[in-house]
Formats: C-alpha cells, sequence, structure tokens
C-alpha cells in the first residue's frame, strides 16, 4: 500500500520542514545459499509511525534492516520508500534515511565533531560555521558536547550508541532505522535512548524502525510491534496485544518462564 | 574452477571499482585534502625504504657487473648497464613492489577493517559511496607519486652505482667516467618507459588493493586474510604487466 500523504514538520536539527516517509515491505523474501533469512514478509510502516521489529536472535530482524536501507538486495519482493524501490538508483538521494548501527559504526580515524560533520560537509550542506552549529545541536540533544573532540576508541558503549544517534540526527532523517539502540547498555542509559526515539517523533514527527530484543523499549514506545521468527513475520499489531498473546510462540518468547529446575542443565550440577 | 570463479569475481569487482571511481573525478578539487594526505602516505613514507633499496640495488648491480665485465674488458660500460637497468626495469619494478608492501598492503588492512565494522555500511547508508571518498583519492595520489618515487629510485640506483664502482678496488671506474657511459647510452624514451611503468603499477596495485579491501567479508580474521591476498595479487600483477608493458613499449 504506498503510504499516505503526511504534513510537514520541523527537523530536529535545523528547524527545517520536511515530510516523514512510509515504508512498505512487500512479500520480501531473501536466501542466503540454503538458508531462507525471510520468508514472504509483509508489512506498512506509517508516516511517522514508531514500528519496533523484534524476534529471537537470527530471525532476520537485521536483514530487513539492511534491506531497507538498500545495504541487501531481496532474493523476492520489495522495499517500497515513498513508493520508490529501495533498490532503484536516486531513492537514496531524495529520501534521508539515517541508520543507527548495533555497534555503532562510528568512523575510528575521526573525532566524535568530524563523525557528525562528515554528511553534511559531504553533501555540502552549508559553510563551516553552519556545519558547526548544525553538529553541536545534535550533539547537545545528545548531551555530548564535552566529547566532541575524542575519538571513538576512548568512549564507552553507551557514549558510541549516541554518538551513533547524533550522527544520524545531524542528517535530519526523515526515516530512521535502529538496530538494537538499547543492546549493551545500562537501564538508565537505555531509558534515555527510548526517549529519544519517542520524542523524535512526537516533536519531529520522524518514523523509526526500531529492531529490538528489548521488551521494556518494544511496550513502551512502539506504535506497532512486528515479530519475526525463522525469517517469517508472525505477529502485527499494537504492543497492548502482546499483554497476553494467545499464541504460545509469542507468550514464550514475550514471557519466557524462567525454570531453575530445568532437567535440560542437570548434568552442570556438581 | 572455484579459483577461476574467484579470479574472474576480483577482476570484475576491480574493473567496476575503477568505473565508480571514474564517475567521481569531478569531486577532485574538493577532495584536496584526502589527495595531499594521500600523496604524503604514498610518496612521502615510502620514500626513506625506496631510497635504502634502490641505493644498494644500484650498489650491488655494479658490484656484480664490474666482476663480470672486466672478463670482457667492459668494466668503462658499467654506467650504462646500470643505467639502462634502473630505467627501464629495476626502478619501477622495485618503486612498485614496495608500493604494494607498504601503501597497498596499509589500504587493504584500512578498507578492510571499515568494512568488518561496519563503516563502509555507515557510508552507503549516509549517501557517501566509498568509491568517491576512499578509493578516488587514493588512485590519483598514486598516479602522482609513483613517477616522483622513479625518477627518485633510478636517481639513488645509479648513484649507488657510482659510488661501489668508484670505492671497490677491482672496479675503480671515476664517477665522471662512469656517468659519461651512462649518458651515452640513455636515452629519454628509456627513462619514459620506466615512468609509464610505474604509473601502470602503482595504479593497478592501489586499485587491487582497495578492491580486495572493500570486499572483504567475515571477521577480523578476514582482514588479514585480505592483506595477504592483496599484496600477493599485487606482486604478481607487478610481474605479469611488467613483461607485456616492456613488451607494447618496446
Amino acid at each position: 500500500m504506498p503510504a499516505m500523504p503526511s504534513p510537514l514538520h520541523r527537523n530536529p536539527i535545523t528547524s527545517a520542514e520536511s515530510p516523514a516517509v512510509g515504508v512498505t515491505i512487500e512479500k520480501l523474501s531473501k536466501n542466503f545459499g540454503r538458508l531462507q533469512a525471510l520468508k514472504n514478509v509483509s508489512f506498512d510502516v506509517e508516516p511517522g509511525e514508531i514500528f519496533v521489529l523484534m524476534g529471537p536472535s537470527g530471525s532476520g530482524k537485521s536483514v530487513l534492516l539492511k534491506h531497507i536501507v538498500g545495504l541487501e538486495l531481496p532474493s523476492a519482493g520489495r522495499v517500497l520508500i515513498e513508493g520508490r524501490d529501495a533498490t532503484a538508483e536516486g531513492t537514496l538521494e531524495s529520501v534521508r534515511i539515517a541508520m543507527v548501527f548495533q555497534a555503532g559504526a562510528l568512523f575510528n580515524s575521526l573525532s566524535v565533531y568530524d563523525n557528525l560533520a562528515l554528511y553534511p560537509r559531504e553533501h555540502r550542506l552549508g559553510t563551516e560555521p553552519v556545519i558547526r552549529e548544525r553538529v553541536m545541536r545534535a550533539l547537545q540533544i545528545l548531551s555530548l558536547e564535552n566529547s566532541a573532540t575524542k575519538f571513538p576508541s576512548e568512549l564507552s558503549g553507551g557514549m558510541k550508541k549516541r554518538v551513533a544517534i547524533a550522527r544520524a540526527l545531524v542528517m535530519e532523517p526523515q526515516l530512521m532505522l535502529y538496530d538494537e539502540p538499547t543492546s549493551e547498555l545500562d537501564p538508565v542509559m537505555a531509558a534515555t535512548i527510548s526517549e529519544i526515539i519517542a520524542t523524535l517523533k512526537d516533536e519531529y514527527h520522524v518514523t523509526s524502525i526500531v529492531v529490538s530484543h528489548d521488551r521494556e523499549l518494544a511496550l513502551g514506545i512502539a506504535d506497532r510491534i512486528g515479530i519475526l521468527m525463522g525469517g517469517a513475520l508472525v505477529y502485527l499489531g499494537p504492543p497492548a496485544d502482546l499483554k497476553s498473546p494467545a499464541d504460545p510462540r509469542l507468550a514464550d518468547f514475550f514471557h519466557p518462564q524462567i525454570d531453575l529446575k530445568n532437567p535440560r542443565f542437570k548434568n552442570l550440577e556438581t | 574452477m572455484k579459483q577461476l570463479n574467484q579470479i574472474l569475481e576480483g577482476f570484475g569487482s576491480a574493473v567496476q571499482l575503477l568505473f565508480q571511481s571514474c564517475r567521481y573525478i569531478g569531486t577532485l578539487p574538493r577532495q584536496r585534502a584526502r589527495f595531499i594526505e594521500q600523496c604524503y602516505l604514498i610518496g612521502y613514507t615510502t620514500l626513506p625504504i625506496v631510497a635504502i633499496l634502490c641505493f644498494f640495488m644500484g650498489s650491488v648491480l655494479a658490484l656484480q657487473a664490474g666482476y663480470s665485465m672486466e672478463n670482457f674488458g667492459a668494466k668503462q660500460f658499467i654506467g650504462s648497464l646500470v643505467g639502462l637497468s634502473f630505467a627501464r626495469e629495476l626502478g619501477p619494478v622495485i618503486v612498485a613492489i614496495l608500493v604494494a608492501g607498504r601503501v597497498g598492503s596499509a589500504i587493504t588492512a584500512e578498507l578492510a577493517s571499515m568494512k568488518v565494522y561496519q563503516e563502509i555500511d555507515a557510508l552507503v547508508t549516509m549517501n557517501i559511496p566509498p568509491a568517491r571518498m576512499l578509493v578516488l583519492p587514493r588512485l590519483a595520489a598514486v598516479l602522482v607519486m609513483m613517477p616522483v618515487l622513479a625518477i627518485i629510485g633510478n636517481l639513488i640506483g645509479w648513484f649507488g652505482g657510482a659510488i661501489v664502482s668508484k670505492y671497490v678496488d677491482s672496479i675503480g671506474i671515476e664517477p665522471e667516467a662512469y656517468f659519461a657511459a651512462l649518458r651515452r647510452f640513455m636515452e629519454f624514451k628509456d627513462v619514459f618507459t620506466g615512468l609509464v611503468k610505474a604509473e601502470i603499477f602503482g595504479f593497478v596495485v592501489v586499485l587491487i588493493c582497495c578492491s580486495i579491501g572493500l570486499n572483504t567479508r567475515g571477521g577480523p580474521r578476514e582482514i588479514g586474510a585480505s592483506v595477504t591476498r592483496a599484496v600477493v595479487t599485487s606482486l604478481i600483477a607487478i610481474l605479469v604487466l611488467d613483461y607485456f608493458v616492456t613488451k607494447a613499449l618496446m
């Protein structure tokens, strides 16, 4: 289904008006040799929505995210961003998509400031003072002003994640993709990241697709949740329905029972 | 069959990378900081090792030639032998091998680690083509620096030969006579041929190393494997190309 036209909203960095974009995943399949990583997955993400994609490890969540940004090519099906094929030439030029990678993917040879300034410099989005203002504003949003001159190797895991989000913000994205944004973070930092994602939606109307294992984050900020298992979409709906799911697979995934006397681990006892 | 496939695949991706980079030639003026940085890395940092190696290669060549040519009473031609050998063959090949070992390996290691740690993916999502930002400045820099390194390598090699010719008793040729013989048989075409070779070798080495680095897949262990593959492929390419370019320029 093509994305609905959306109202213009202020950009978090420059106050410029920019529309959020919708994403359509159409019968998407991906094979890696004999392994079928995605099986006929279809869903829509509305402009300005926070869509959280969950599932066990190896269920194809990150692979799906890479398809949206054109880092992987589908074996079958397609991904549409504002009605344009994600793999078509010109899509990345016409829609600003930012991705926050699981490990940050910061440029290790550049300082935090230069990591953030790279995009506007390469795309010639202003003079150096304009770029500086834009970078400092993003650093301020993520409380990183004092880390501008540091290099990625000097940062903790949580700070790297925040820098990665700040770098994404500098792009003034219409669509933000997050790959496990709260993994390896302490609960306070995880809550901060959740707040940032929610703020981007509420105040700046940025469309967000979040891949996460974090149940708290999903239930707290998602407009809708999709759950992938074995490469297939097994649930698509609001978070409220997942509080007591009827499907036993979803119940197991969302409310795992901890059995301290599990016979599988008997031989571990001394 | 699998290896042949890999070779053809590697060749194809290197050619593709070359065309992608050529699309962005117009962006070179605003990438001058990167270009200058690469000139420094390829040229300036390779210079000491080029100087040392060429000096001793020139010395050994003069020494060997001195002992052999003495039997024919042709010692006075040592200068022309060292001069022509260096200008046409040794200079460009030595410089290219050093660039492959020193610069090429560093390029592959850097790009492969950027690929493994998703920095290349991040560039792609930011709509910054790696061919423009990472490959083009290196290709341009090697085109500028290779002739410079080859000329300096030639001069130092000739100088090494002259020193040995003068100070080794069994040879005992004065520098004036050595350089007179060198000038007598040397033509501009000989030096020019060597510079063309150096240009081609350097360009191919950097292209191979960039291509292998950017096509690295897997974890940190693959970075080392890519570096080894890049250097070995570069060395083979230099020697294979040397034959064909020499034949073409004859």
